[in-house]
C-alpha cells in the first residue's frame, strides 16, 4: 500500500540530495573540525558553507545562526539564555497555543519565581495586540510568541508584535519550526531577535536545529563546556546533520514561492472539497493569516483517533487534537484556548502537506473521507438516522 | 501510536451489532461528548428472560467502538443476572487486552450494560443515575465508581485509577482525595509498597515557612491549574493564615473553583505544616478572565 503522508508539521521526507550531502561525512570525511590536521580542518569548511546556507534562507548574517540539536534545544537555549541575560527583569510573556517547548520552559521558569503571563486567543486563534501592548512592562525580560501554530497553521502577526516590542527594548523570541522554508523571511529587516528552527521540518534531518541570535542581543549560553559556535552553544558539532539542514535550507530557498503556491493550491484542493462533502464539519483557525500547508478540520459527533484509525487503513496518514490520541483524557490546548467546543475538539484532523504531495494524493483522500465519517456518524450516538 | 490487538482492530473495522434495538427492554447510557466518548446500549429479551438481542452506538475512539462491539456479542443469551456479573476486566480480556491508557473504555462498557439493566429493572422509565459524591468534577466520577474500578481491577496506584475511569484526569484537583481512596481499600496492599511519609521541616522561621508555602504553591498546586489556564498567587502570609488568590478559571472549573481553596489546604498541610489554614483575597477574586471566551 501505497502511503499518502499529510503530516508534515510532525515531521518531513527528508530530501534525497540532503541525504546525498550527508553521506560521505560519516564514514570518509569523519574529522573533527576543531583538530589542527588538515584532515579535520577541512570539515570546517563544510560548516561555514551550511551556515552560509541557512542564514541566506532566513535573510541574515552566518554569524547570527547557532546550530542546535533542535528546535526544542533552540526554544530552551532562547528563552532560558535571555532570561539569564538580563537578571533584574522577571516577566515573560508568551501565548495559551505555544508548542510544549515553549510553554513548558515558561512553566517550569514560573515556578522558579518568574511572572508569566499567556494571551489567549479568540475564536479564529488570534492574539489581541492591545493585551500584549499592555502587559509590555519595564519588568519584562522575554516575549516568545511562535511564528505559526502547529496545530491550526494559524500566523501571527510578528511585524507588528516587534514593533511593540522593539519599541519597549523588550527582547523577542519566536518559534519559527513551522514558518521556516514555507514562507519567506527577511530576518535583517524585523525586529526578531531570537527564532528558533528545526531541520526535520523542512525535508532536513531530525536531530539538528538552529537558534537564530541577532546581532547585539544579550545571551548566556545554554550548553557549556567548549568553544563551538563561538561559545554560545558547547559541543562537538553533528557535521552531517548540520551539512543536511543546509542543503534543506538551500532547497527550501531555491524556489518557496512556486512550491508553496502548489502546496496551497494542493491544500486548498483538499480542504474545500472536505468541507462541502462531509457535513457538520468545520475549520479551525484563521483561514486568511494561516500556513499554506495546513488544515485543520472538525468533524462534530465523531473522535479523532477512530478517523486516523480509518485514513490508515488507506495509507493516508495525518494527526487529530483528540484526547485519544495524546493519552491524555483532554483535547489539544491550542483547541481549547480558541474556544473550539469539546465536540468539535475531540473530532479535529490535522493535514499538513509538503511539497512531496500529488494532486492523485488529495483526490484519493477526497474520495475516502466522506465514507469514513459516514460510517463512524452511523456508530455515533449523537447522530439522528 | 497504540499497541491495539488485532482482535480489537477487527472489532473497530467490523463492528458487531450497530444501531439501536426498536422498543428495546432496557436502555443504558453513558459518557458525554464533552468527554470524548459516550456509549449508547440497548437490549431486547426472550421469554425466558435471556438476553435475545443487543446493540449499541459509540462515540469515540477505536478502542471504545471495539470494547462496545464485543461487548453486545458477550451479553447475548446471558440472563441479566449473568449479565450484572460482567466485569471491565472480562471486557477488556475478550480483546485480548486494552492499552493501560484505554481500560477507562472497558469500564464505559461495564457501566452502559449497568446503567441497561437498572434502565429495565425500573420499567423502562429509570435512566441511568450517579451512585455516591461526585470526586472528580472533570469527568463527572462519584468515589463509589472510584471504588469499584479499584476493588474489581485491584488498582493501587491514582494513575491507574485515572486510566480506568478518568477520575484525576482533568485539573488533577481530586487526585489527593482518590489517593485517600486508594488508600481505604488497599491499605494492606499499600502499605507494602514504601509510602513516603512528608518530609516537613521540624521548627519553621518564618523566611523559612513562607519559602516552602510558595514552593509548594509553585510545585503542586499551580501546573494543575495551568492546564485549564487558572493559576494561584501567594498574596501574604500571617501567622499560619495563608492568604492566596485564583486567577482567571474559565467558566467550565467554575465547579472546581470551590474546592480549589481545600485542595490548596491539605496540600499546604502536607507540604509545609498541619497547622496552616487558607484563606481566598477577597480584593483580588473580582479579576477578569486570563482568555477571552
Amino acid at each position: 500500500m501505497k502511503t499518502i503522508y499529510f503530516d508534515n508539521n510532525a515531521t518531513t521526507k527528508m530530501a534525497e540530495e540532503v541525504l546525498e550531502q550527508m553521506k560521505p561525512l560519516f564514514c570518509e570525511l569523519y574529522g573533527n573540525p576543531s583538530s589542527m590536521h588538515t584532515f579535520g580542518g577541512q570539515i570546517g569548511i563544510r560548516i561555514r558553507q551550511a551556515r552560509e546556507q541557512v542564514a541566506s534562507l532566513l535573510g541574515c548574517e552566518p554569524s547570527e545562526i547557532i546550530f542546535t540539536s533542535g528546535g526544542t534545544e533552540s526554544d530552551n537555549a532562547a528563552i532560558k539564555g535571555a532570561l539569564a541575560a538580563q537578571p533584574h527583569r522577571r516577566k515573560i510573556i508568551t501565548t495559551r497555543v505555544e508548542h510544549p517547548a515553549v510553554l513548558t520552559v515558561c512553566r517550569e521558569l514560573e515556578s522558579h519565581g518568574y511572572a508569566v503571563v499567556e494571551l489567549g486567543v479568540d475564536k479564529y486563534g488570534r492574539l489581541d495586540l492591545a493585551e500584549l501592548e499592555e502587559q509590555i512592562d519595564d519588568d519584562t525580560a522575554l516575549v516568545t510568541i511562535m511564528y505559526a501554530n502547529n496545530e491550526t497553521g494559524v500566523m501571527f502577526p510578528i511585524d507588528k508584535i516587534t514593533e511593540l516590542t522593539a519599541d519597549r527594548g523588550v527582547v523577542f523570541h519566536t518559534d519559527g519550526v513551522q514558518v521556516v522554508g514555507k514562507i519567506p523571511l527577511n530576518l535583517a529587516r524585523s525586529n526578531i531577535d531570537l527564532l528558533s528552527l528545526s531541520g526535520h521540518k523542512l525535508h532536513g534531518p531530525k536531530g539538528v536545529g538552529v537558534l537564530y541570535v541577532r546581532k547585539g542581543t544579550r545571551m548566556s549560553p545554554f550548553i557549556v563546556g567548549g568553544h563551538q559556535e563561538a561559545g554560545r552553544r558547547a559541543g562537538t558539532e553533528n557535521v552531517p546533520s548540520i551539512v543536511g539542514l543546509g542543503k534543506a535550507c538551500e532547497l527550501a530557498a531555491g524556489n518557496i514561492k512556486q512550491e508553496n503556491d502548489k502546496v496551497k493550491y494542493l491544500r486548498d484542493k483538499l480542504e474545500k472539497a472536505i468541507l462541502e462533502k462531509c457535513p457538520d464539519s468545520m475549520l479551525n483557525g484563521d483561514k486568511e493569516n494561516r500556513l499554506p500547508n495546513t488544515a485543520n478540520i472538525s468533524f462534530e459527533y465523531i473522535e479523532g483517533e477512530a478517523i486516523l484509525l480509518m485514513l490508515d487503513k488507506y495509507g493516508i496518514c495525518a494527526s487529530s487534537g483528540s484526547a485519544c490520541t495524546s493519552g491524555s483524557l483532554e483535547p489539544s490546548h491550542v483547541l481549547r484556548a480558541m474556544g473550539v467546543p469539546f465536540t468539535a475538539a475531540h473530532g479535529s484532523i490535522r493535514f499538513s502537506l509538503s511539497r512531496y504531495n500529488t494532486e492523485e494524493e488529495v483526490d484519493y483522500t477526497i474520495e475516502k473521507m466522506p465514507p469514513i465519517v459516514n460510517h463512524l456518524r452511523e456508530l455515533s450516538p449523537f447522530v439522528a438516522k | 501510536m497504540w499497541e491495539y490487538t488485532d482482535k480489537l482492530k477487527e472489532h473497530f473495522f467490523n463492528p458487531r451489532n450497530v444501531g439501536e434495538i426498536k422498543h428495546p427492554d432496557g436502555v443504558g447510557e453513558v459518557g458525554s461528548l464533552a468527554c470524548g466518548d459516550a456509549l449508547r446500549l440497548t437490549f431486547k429479551l426472550d421469554e425466558s428472560g435471556r438476553i435475545k438481542d443487543a446493540k449499541f452506538k459509540t462515540f469515540g475512539c477505536a478502542s471504545a467502538i471495539a470494547t462496545s462491539s464485543v461487548l453486545t456479542e458477550m451479553i447475548k443469551g446471558l440472563t441479566l443476572d449473568e449479565a450484572a456479573e460482567v466485569t471491565n476486566k472480562d471486557i477488556a480480556d475478550y480483546l485480548g487486552g486494552l492499552p493501560e491508557q484505554k481500560m477507562h473504555c472497558s469500564v464505559m462498557g461495564r457501566e452502559a450494560l449497568e446503567a441497561a439493566i437498572e434502565n429495565y429493572k425500573g420499567g423502562g422509565k429509570k435512566k441511568h443515575e450517579l451512585h455516591g459524591n461526585v470526586v472528580c468534577t472533570c469527568f463527572g466520577v462519584t468515589d463509589k465508581e472510584i471504588e469499584r474500578v479499584i476493588h474489581e481491577n485491584n488498582l493501587t496506584t491514582v494513575d491507574e485509577v485515572t486510566n480506568y475511569c478518568k477520575a484525576g484526569g482533568g485539573c488533577g484537583g481530586c487526585r489527593g482525595e482518590i489517593e485517600k481512596i486508594v488508600e481505604k481499600i488497599q491499605g494492606d496492599k499499600v502499605k507494602e509498597i514504601p509510602v513516603t511519609v512528608p518530609r516537613r521541616a521540624g521548627k519553621l522561621t518564618n523566611i523559612h515557612k513562607i519559602q516552602l508555602i510558595q514552593q509548594t504553591i509553585n510545585e503542586q498546586i499551580r501546573p494543575a491549574l495551568r492546564t485549564h489556564g487558572g493559576n494561584i498567587e501567594l498574596i501574604d502570609v500571617e501567622g499560619n493564615k495563608v492568604v492566596v488568590a485564583f486567577r482567571g478559571m474559565c467558566a467550565q472549573c467554575r465547579l472546581t473553583e470551590f474546592t480549589m481553596k481545600d485542595v490548596v489546604e491539605a496540600k499546604l498541610k502536607e507540604f509545609v505544616s498541619d497547622e496552616l489554614f487558607v484563606e481566598e483575597d477577597k480584593d483580588s477574586a473580582q479579576q477578569s478572565h486570563n482568555h477571552r471566551e
